[in-house]
């Protein structure tokens, strides 16, 4: 029956309790749903990464990493590509040849890094074929088709079936120019990837700079499950064990490769639990002066509930139920409104489009689909019990000492 | 048979700089079945009389025997189920749960004892038949008059079966006519249960009705009378 007073208790003064269960309600919706855009916006940041940019997982030469120069490619990228492309966990593999160049219009020239890709085996490792915005992804047929981002045909003022030119370093060290079509532009809403990132066909590129179409700077592997990536570059590195010893290859996952993103991943559940965290202990001032003008209030109810035989542990219980009572009802509106509120936008999507620029160049997109885990509405829930036994503590003991013989007469 | 037994009962607040001397040197007995009246003017000691025999208040001296039990020896914790067990309270602000329906109010201290259900819903109907609201079971106290809720908390002080019942001013916020009612009601229960039934009043009505009379003048027993009637 204590439950059940301490239940109808919270309904004594219904201005009051819902006053505090507002406070409880927003400040809990907020933290929820703030933490459900930062994940949900970083989350799409990974998965434009991976889809678009740097597949799970890659391969290089080490010296590559050092200096990105045509010159340091992987050597003998054959024995790596056909052990990796049998493997069950692959979706695709991609070898590329990179090079830094310089792009032209008539308009306006600017510094790209040069993908030299084979089309069918991109689209199967990365998705930027679906970013497309405008024409269309380069095929193996085409003829000196080259794509670009958004971000750099407006710089360079190209369209679709406009003529490039591109310089860049020859393998002999002279600068090789040679002008190829605008087949198509694509637009990740990354504008540094957008703005630095292009791809003609492997083949092409080799001829430009005066190389082996077979020559690979780069091996970009896409897996099935991304959740696989540590585990399969584990694998990996105990097959080509020697050749990372000899310092041949090196294989680095999406969270080497982007270390920023890394981090935003591994920390945001630190983020959002921040959040939540910092609205609770501000949430549990307000539940504590609440509770403790209940007690005030019913000095002499608790002086008589004591005197006719109550005992401390449930006086004490009685003001910790109530407490509870009043943070989770509290707690609960305010999930149920972020669990809507994040099922609806991560249906339709939050558009941030006014800020869309700000974004874009953080690399994120300008519509964010917030989600958060299930697991972390089970969290807070405990959190919130928490904080109301917590809360519950001090005006428990005001209540506590309270001298019955006085109380009663209150 | 000696129920309570008071022995050279002092009570001294030194909260203000003059010390205040609320009650000083009582003997008293209370025999199982009385029904007494403890009387005198405004700050004679009636209540803090009360508190200490129920203890709810600790004597500066003295001591508060109840069936050869000094309650002074007792721990916080078996002070308490003392009370729970052995004393009915009824308030002079009838001093009900708002929340609880006038059953539940009974109830509750049954379930503090740790009745079964179904005892406490059998013993709750039964009380309210007997204190003469038994159609007022699922009634809030809010929705009663004082007279009604003074019944609601007499029922509540018999439902834990206790040995004697300390009523402090119970009728001071009640009319001529719930008076007179709730005194039949308790005269009634003292007769059918042989309660004993400890008031402290200023109200000629109870004075009226009581078995004994003991006057209080600035702490201290000044009469005390039995009237037989």
């Amino acid at each position: 029956m204590i439950i059940q007073i301490s239940w109808k208790n919270v309904w004594r003064n219904k201005a009051r309790s819902l006053v505090i269960m507002s406070a409880i309600t927003i400040g809990l919706f907020g933290g929820i749903f703030s933490y459900a855009v930062m994940l949900g916006g970083t989350m799409q940041r990974l998965d434009s990464a991976i889809k678009n940019e740097t597949a799970n997982l890659q391969l290089h030469n080490p010296a590559y990493l050092l200096e990105d120069d045509i010159k340091n490619s992987i050597e003998n990228p054959q024995e790596y590509i056909q052990f990796i492309e049998q493997l069950p966990e692959v979706q695709g593999i991609s070898d590329r040849l990179k090079s830094t160049a310089m792009i032209s219009t008539a308009y306006g020239s600017s510094g790209v890094i040069l993908n030299g890709v084979y089309p069918e085996k991109e689209i199967k490792t990365t998705r930027l074929f679906e970013s497309i915005t405008d024409g269309e992804y380069l095929l193996e047929n085409d003829q000196i088709p080259i794509v670009i981002g958004d971000k750099l045909a407006k710089k360079l003022n190209a369209d679709v079936g406009d003529k490039l030119i591109l310089s860049a370093p020859s393998i002999d060290g002279e600068v090789a120019y040679g002008a190829y079509i605008l087949k198509g532009i694509y637009d990740t809403q990354n504008d540094m990837f957008d703005g630095m990132q292009a791809f003609i066909k492997k083949g092409d590129l080799a001829e430009l700079v005066g190389i082996e179409e077979n020559t690979t700077s780069e091996i970009a592997i896409s897996l099935f499950d991304t959740e696989l990536s540590d585990e399969f570059t584990a694998k990996l590195s105990d097959k080509f064990l020697s050749k990372i010893e000899n310092k041949s290859i090196v294989i680095r996952t999406w969270k080497e490769i982007d270390p920023l993103i890394g981090m935003m991943v591994d920390n945001m559940s630190y983020f959002g639990w921040l959040f939540v965290v910092i609205i609770l202990i501000a949430l549990i001032f307000g539940i504590i002066n609440t509770m403790l003008m209940v007690v005030l209030e019913r000095v002499r109810e608790i002086g008589m509930l004591m005197a006719i035989g109550m005992n401390k542990i449930r006086v004490f219980a009685m003001i910790m139920w109530e407490t509870v009572f009043l943070s989770i009802t509290g707690g609960i509106i305010g999930m149920l409104f972020s669990l809507g509120f994040i099922t609806y936008f991560k249906t339709y999507g939050m558009d941030f489009s006014m800020i869309a620029e700000g974004m874009n160049s953080l690399g994120f997109s300008s519509v964010i689909y917030p989600e958060a885990p299930l697991s972390f509405y089970f969290e807070v829930s405990i959190m919130i019990v928490i904080t109301a036994i917590l809360a519950s503590i001090y005006p428990a003991l005001k209540a506590l000492k309270l001298h019955p013989a006085e109380a009663v007469r209150e | 048979m000696s129920i309570i037994k008071i022995e050279n009962l002092h009570k001294t607040y030194n909260e203000t700089q003059v010390p205040v001397h609320a009650v000083r040197g009582i003997d008293l007995e209370f025999q199982e079945g009385e029904f007494t009246a403890i009387v005198g003017p405004s700050g004679c000691g009636k209540t803090t009389f009360l508190n200490m025999v129920g203890g709810l208040d600790k004597p500066s001296e003295g001591t508060v025997i109840i069936e050869g039990k000094d309650i002074a020896l007792l721990s916080s914790r078996q002070l308490i189920d003392y009370r729970l067990q052995n004393i009915g309270f009824v308030f002079q602000s009838y001093n009900l749960i708002p929340v609880l329906t006038a059953g539940e109010n009974i109830a509750f201290i049954m379930e503090l004892q740790g009745k079964s259900k179904k005892e406490r819903t059998e013993r709750v109907k039964d009380l309210l038949e007997q204190v003469g609201i038994g159609e007022k079971i699922d009634v809030r106290p809010g929705q009663l008059s004082g007279g009604q809720q003074q019944r609601v908390a007499v029922a509540r002080a018999l439902a834990s079966k206790p040995r004697f019942i300390l009523a402090d001013e119970p009728t001071a916020n009640l009319d001529s006519k719930a008076t007179e009612e709730l005194l039949d009601m308790m005269a009634e229960m003292n007769r059918k249960y042989n309660i004993t039934f400890v008031f402290s009043t200023h109200d000629q009505r109870v004075i009226n009705r009581a078995e004994r009379l003991i006057t209080l003048t600035d702490g201290q027993v000044t009469e005390d009378i039995s009237i037989d009637r």
